[in-house]
């Protein structure tokens, strides 16, 4: 690619700077828009661009804008910063290093669906970022482009960035709302949806960090510039995060459908230790295993639906042929177990079911019948839970189940368990269990 | 009904009002769908997932927007590709819903499963067992067997006190939230969270003191588990050992209906009360009770009951034969030129009668309420109360809702409950007017402040725009909750003529849901008052002095008239009792039947739960048996008896009689059934409903201050607190801590 | 008293939500709290309690269920050490190893000086930086055991 639309840190040195960022026409878009454009022109640019929810579900987000009443007020705008899943670090990415543009993309919805305030809730442990964002926030006021009365106008907006404080819940949109009203972050029932009864009630948007930072540059070349890039039915450029057993981590922004699971890996220098890759993660622990046999597949909403998978968030978790699928479903279940929020009975208890008995086979107890007992705990969760959450927990177990059941029928067969690498997880785990429980007390660490 | 939604359960047709979910459709054809977290009274949240069902809408044409047919005509529905919880999904016309297949047994089966891989499978020695939702949800649904591997189970401080009144056991909670939601949604006291989160989640307080809430005990009875029980009830009893008998809590003025659990107590071998439970009644308590009428009971079983009766010898009180005892009093009562009775206002109708009619027998006799103030305006509480047909319930959006001078929650706390929903829930108007905070305070629309006894003054001044005829006119209902808080009985009184005067003015006299509703002090305050009133009767106790003077079950009241001679009738051994001349034992009113007239007229009957104290006799016997002595031929053989005599002499009880006050009906939602899932362990109401007999707003059509209470103005209505000290509350060890 | 010393802190929060909506305070007043008391005590909770108009409760609910607060004192540096799946990946397990083994404490632990404690965490969303750790609110990328030997030796100086 020419030059990045997101990842513009990496073109434009110091754009994190206001000056520099509006040197590179930064708030062009958001003038434009204020002084220029009706809210609901806005909202059309931004339908037509196609531009897809960039938090995982995919949803359009100009579609999204449009669901929020006119005549309700207040309305809100609310960010999500929440970037928990293993394998995701986009948005820390850019609220460090492009913070304006994640300010000018949440300006620009706000005003699009007439909303004076927006709240940008990031996650506790971006607390550093998090303080970066917020100077960059008071430089957009000092700047007179947060405000009252902007640009001469009538129209007002105050930004506030909101801290969470570790819980991986919160980046479902309800329980982030829960959250950013002095609440457990425990999801609500839907409906109704934030368009209508959001924050406070009333009607709010919530959109992923990228997701906003897509509006400026498309608010201000138009619909069918961000259309040069990506596939008919997935617009536009989308931000890849890249770990695990690559030669170059990161973060790589790359047109949606052009190119596949194997030239991405590629481009993030291939595999790290020389071996072959075996699988990939597309988006995080959620997502359904892809098994190299299908990196061919185009990197697209619909193309990863075609084998099975999801593009999701775009966190690739790539693993080399030394990884044991039933190790790291053990580890993908025990992220589950300990985020949980704890509302409704299957995620809450079928985690819990599922790690103990893949700590049992860790531990070399584990049979036949322990491989099979998890694939029922894993049916008895699924469609079950009260919001997807509980589902993304399955998918770790489904699909190694699925696409690496031999390495299941191995470990009970060649006595994998008991190792001493396994051993000592386990007795490190079960330590902070017993800490966390009273049995131990010596701090008040919360291990869940 | 145009509301109404029709939709098919299993292939059956039901008809339910738009709104209603599926949980309660089915509900009404006795589907019984299982659940542990939704609670009919408390708002929806879907956590527990036991519900789940098949759900289908009618499958609609995309192009047409037509509803599509198969080729025989029949609607094709669309069934949702997951199962979904019945207790979060409304209905919806055409919808079908499929609760008795294979998939939806399975996952009830599943979540079953999943709930019992925590739980500690401690059914033997769980207060709960044998009406545990959970240990029956799992007989009828559950798995045989857990895979589960049993020393997986976490384990955790078991019997953790949240306060002195109610203990909680970490392990067999299955965090539904019912508890919380109570005490967030209903009581408004938010003093019971989650703490942690996933498989370590659980109920912590951090209050001071520990749940504090007035009525936390209603927490255990909806608890779908064993996690939260009583401290006066724990270890007590097994439930299926305990007699059962309706009964009506005498403590204030709402007249909640109860079930009093008794059992014979092994240790003492006396037959006692384990516990008292809600009885339901959605005119009164619906479900709930507050936990002074839950845990004060003892009392009924203290040590220091009066078992005998006693007459003074040479100064000292000592023990005598009913023979005796009830020969010197006749004799004293027959000599006597002048005759007076208080009546406590927790004593039952019938004894109030009766006593009420031979004192009456005397030229001089005066009968009198007592505690004496409210009698200066129960007239105007009765005849301009609030209609035949006021239900709380429909209290809400345009109603307005006045309380001036009172302390709800304090003195009528389940009043408190239902008068908060009405204002939160269904939005009627509230407006508080005090001297000082209450907790209805946090609702009002409006506030109003005077200073303290001014509440007459302030009434007849106020310029309160919210308060003027004309708002008060435009409001769908007027209902004014008053109390007698540092009044004097003018004042009282006054005050209440001053609401009259407003309710008449704005043109809020006969509807159902306008009138008057007075915080009085106890359970019979209205009806001892509609008894004693009808014959000469005074408010004037301090001044009068006469030559017998029988009091019954006055306490330690201030208000005792000078007296030559007199007789107590009583529970325990009071200051007044001590210095009487005879004492009479009393039965509780666990002891005997009657019946009560709460503070909104309603008429209901009591049962005997409990055998007799010692030789202590009913207050109605006691008073028969001297007027026999005296020549009168009184043949009541039971209190009904003796309320037909009433309903006869008392205008207002005319038509009333123990066979109509029996009488129940079908309530919603049904609780205290089998499926104690669904409600909870509070009990179906199988002693009757009660009857509220009508207002009188023509008696008096210009009110003004009578003559007689003017000589009592310096008695003061006390500023009454739940809590506060008494004979009865004293005696309950669990309560001590919170006595004021 | 927080409401005394951080009296300003305290009111620029207020002012970012309305009025009515107190209880959004909640988060970042236990964030003053844990920064001046260490951790969150019971005193602490009912301070923000009644800051923001609510029972304490509902603010110690708040402190069990999100992972950065602290209800028990913990060192003066918290390590966070991410050990996900993706940071194992890159020897996030030995690293962790190595800590345990440098700092003489098992994770969850805290040194006898009170100085660090060790923990382990889920996803910090920096997986193409493992092994990686934070220290308190700040990120520390690209670990090795050189590094994090002159990690501690900062850490016990301060």
């Amino acid at each position: 690619m020419e030059k990045h639309i997101l990842l513009r840190d990496l073109d434009v040195p110091n754009i994190r700077d206001l000056a520099v960022y509006s040197q590179h026409e930064g708030y062009a878009a958001w003038k434009k828009a204020v002084t220029g454009m009706k809210p609901d022109e806005v909202i059309t640019v931004v339908k037509d661009s196609g531009l897809r929810g960039r938090g995982g579900a995919g949803f359009p987000a100009g579609v999204k804008w449009s669901f929020i009443p006119k005549d309700v007020f207040p309305k809100y705008v609310t960010v999500n910063c929440d970037e928990s899943e293993p394998g995701t670090f986009k948005d820390h990415h850019l609220i460090r290093h492009n913070p304006h543009q994640v300010i000018e993309g949440t300006a620009l919805c706000a005003y699009a669906i007439g909303a004076n305030v927006a709240y940008i809730y990031c996650r506790g442990e971006f607390r550093e970022p998090a303080y970066e964002l917020q100077k960059a926030i008071d430089d957009a006021y000092a700047a007179g482009l947060l405000g009252k009365n902007l640009f001469g106008s009538n129209y007002s907006l105050d930004i506030y960035v909101h801290l969470g404080a570790g819980a991986y819940i919160c980046g479902e949109e309800s329980a982030l709302l829960e959250s950013l009203e002095g609440k457990i972050g425990q999801p609500r029932l839907k409906p109704p949806f934030p368009a209508v009864s959001g924050l406070y009630s009333k009607p709010t948007v919530i959109n992923n960090v990228e997701t906003l930072a897509n509006v400026p540059p498309i608010v201000l070349n138009g619909s069918a510039w961000y259309k040069q890039w990506g596939t008919e039915k997935s617009p536009g450029v989308k931000l890849f995060s890249v770990c695990g057993h690559v030669k170059n981590p990161g973060n790589y922004e790359l047109p949606l459908g052009k190119y596949s699971i194997q030239e991405l890996l590629e481009m993030a220098g291939g595999s790290m230790t020389g071996r072959p890759i075996k699988a990939v993660l597309p988006a995080g622990s959620s997502s359904p295993i892809i098994p190299a046999s299908n990196f061919h597949a185009k990197l697209d909403y619909e193309a990863m639906a075609a084998i099975g998978s999801v593009l999701g968030s775009c966190s690739w978790i790539f693993m080399d042929d030394s990884v044991d699928m039933v190790w790291a479903a053990r580890k993908m279940i025990r992220f589950f177990k300990h985020e949980s929020c704890g509302k409704c009975t299957p995620c809450r208890e079928g985690t819990h079911w599922a790690l103990s008995v893949y700590d049992k086979l860790l531990s070399g107890k584990g049979t036949i019948e322990d491989v099979n007992l998890i694939g029922e705990v894993n049916k008895q969760i699924i469609g079950k839970c009260f919001c997807p959450l509980g589902e993304f927990a399955t998918s770790s177990m489904t699909f190694t189940l699925k696409h690496f059941k031999q390495d299941y029928v191995d470990f009970i067969d060649q006595k994998k368990g008991g190792s001493d690498v396994y051993l000592k997880e386990l007795a490190r785990d079960h330590h902070l269990h017993e800490l966390h429980s009273g049995v131990v007390s010596v701090n008040g660490i919360k291990v869940h | 009904m145009a509301d109404l939604v029709n939709l098919t359960i299993d292939g059956k047709a039901v008809a339910v009002p738009k709104g209603t979910l599926i949980v309660d459709a089915a509900k009404t054809i006795q589907n019984d769908i299982p659940v542990f977290c939704y609670h009919p009274k408390l708002k929806p949240v879907g956590m527990c997932r036991m519900c789940l069902v098949e759900i289908g809408t009618p499958k609609m044409d995309p192009a047409t927007r037509q509803v599509v047919k198969d080729d025989k005509g029949v609607v094709v529905i669309a069934w949702q590709p997951k199962l979904n919880t019945a207790c979060t999904t409304p209905v919806s016309e055409g919808m079908a819903v499929r609760t008795q297949t294979t998939v939806v047994s399975d996952a009830r089966e599943d979540v079953l499963e999943f709930l019992l891989t925590s739980h500690p499978l401690d059914c033997p020695i769980c207060d709960k067992g044998g009406e545990c939702p959970l240990q029956n949800l799992t007989l009828e649904h559950g798995p045989g067997n857990s895979r589960f591997e049993y020393e997986n189970k976490q384990h955790n401080a078991k019997h953790v006190p949240l306060g002195d009144l109610i203990y909680l056991d970490r392990e067999r909670c299955i965090q539904c939230s019912r508890c919380i939601r109570f005490q967030d949604d209903i009581a408004d006291d938010h003093v019971l969270q989650f703490h942690e989160r996933g498989r370590h989640m659980e109920i912590i307080t951090l209050s001071e003191p520990g749940f504090d809430s007035y009525f936390s005990g209603n927490t255990s009875d909806i608890c779908p588990v064993g996690a939260l029980t009583t401290a006066d009830f724990r270890f007590k009893a097994r439930p299926w050992e305990l007699g059962s008998s309706p009964s009506v809590c005498n403590h204030c003025a709402v007249g909640c209906n109860t079930t009093l659990n008794t059992r014979l107590d092994t240790k003492t071998g006396i037959n006692e009360i384990k516990r008292v439970m809600p009885r339901q009644n959605e005119q009164v308590n619906e479900i709930w009770l507050c936990d002074k009428g839950r845990f004060v009971h003892h009392y009924t079983r203290a040590g220091d009951r009066l078992q005998k009766p006693l007459i003074r010898q040479n100064g000292q009180l000592v023990e005598t034969t009913w023979e005796r005892a009830l020969d010197l009093v006749s004799s004293k009562l027959l000599g006597a030129s002048s005759v007076a009775a208080v009546i406590g206002d927790r004593i039952a109708n019938e004894d109030a009668h009766l006593l009420t009619k031979l004192v009456n027998s005397n030229a001089k006799g005066e009968t009198r309420l007592s505690p004496a103030l409210p009698a200066s305006y129960a007239d105007l509480a009765r005849d301009y109360g609030v209609g035949v047909g006021f239900d709380m319930k429909q209290l809400g959006k345009g109603d307005v809702i006045v309380v001036v001078n009172g302390d709800v929650e304090e003195q009528a706390p389940v009043w408190f409950l239902r008068l908060r929903q009405a204002v939160v829930d269904r939005g009627a108007k509230l407006i508080v007017s005090n001297h000082r905070g209450t907790k209805l305070h946090r609702y009002a629309a409006h506030i109003a402040r005077y200073e303290q006894g001014m509440a007459a003054q302030w009434a007849a001044q106020t310029d309160d725009a919210a308060l003027s005829t004309e708002e008060l006119t435009k409001a769908r209902n007027v209902l004014f909750v008053f109390g007698d808080e540092k009044l004097d009985a003018v004042s009282a009184r006054g005050l209440a003529q001053i609401l009259v005067g407003k309710l008449v003015a704005a043109g809020q006299i006969g509807k159902p849901n306008s009138g008057l509703l007075p915080l009085y002090p106890h359970g019979n305050t209205q009806g001892v008052f509609d008894i004693v009133a009808g014959t000469r009767h005074s408010g004037n106790p301090g001044v009068l002095s006469v030559d017998v003077a029988w009091l019954v079950g006055v306490g330690d009241t201030s208000d005792a008239p000078k007296a030559r001679f007199s007789v107590v009738s009583e529970l325990f051994m009071t200051a007044l009792a001590s210095v009487a001349d005879v004492v009479l034992p009393a039965l509780s009113f666990a002891e005997r039947e009657g019946t009560y007239t709460s503070g909104d007229r309603r008429v209901q009957r009591f049962y005997r739960a409990l055998p007799a104290v010692g030789q202590a006799k009913p207050d109605w016997w006691a008073v028969q048996e001297v007027a026999r002595r005296m020549g009168f031929v009184w043949n009541f053989a039971s209190p009904a008896q003796i309320f037909t005599d009433l309903a006869a002499n008392v205008s207002y009880y005319s038509g009333l009689g123990y066979e109509v006050l029996a009488k129940t009906e079908s309530q919603w939602p049904p609780v205290g059934r089998d499926d104690l899932y669904y409600g909870g362990t509070g009990y179906e109401n199988d002693g009757g409903i009660g009857v509220r007999y009508a207002s009188n707003p023509s008696v008096i059509s210009a009110p003004t201050l009578p003559k007689m209470i003017t000589s009592m103005s310096d008695l003061k209505g006390p500023a009454r607190k739940l809590y506060q000290t008494g004979e009865l509350i004293k005696r309950s060890d669990v309560m001590q801590t919170h006595i004021e | 008293m927080l409401k005394d010393k951080y009296k300003d802190r305290i009111a620029a929060i207020f002012a970012k939500y309305p009025p009515e909506r107190k209880r959004s305070a909640v988060m970042p007043l236990l964030d003053i709290a844990q920064e001046e008391y260490g951790y969150c005590t019971e005193e602490a909770m009912r301070e923000v309690a009644e800051l923001c108009g609510i029972d304490p409760t509902e603010v110690k609910s708040v402190v069990g269920f999100y992972t950065m607060y602290y209800e028990k004192k913990v060192g003066k540096y918290v390590i966070d050490v991410c050990d996900d799946l993706p940071c194992v990946l890159r020897g996030a397990d030995k690293f962790v190893n190595y800590c345990e083994q440098k700092l003489g404490i098992k994770a969850g632990e805290t040194t006898p000086d009170g100085k660090i404690t060790l923990n382990v965490v889920m996803c910090l969303a920096a997986c193409d930086r493992a092994p990686m750790c934070q220290v308190n609110t700040a990120y520390h990328y690209d670990l090795t055991p050189d590094k994090f030997d002159k990690l501690v030796i900062e850490l016990k100086k301060g």
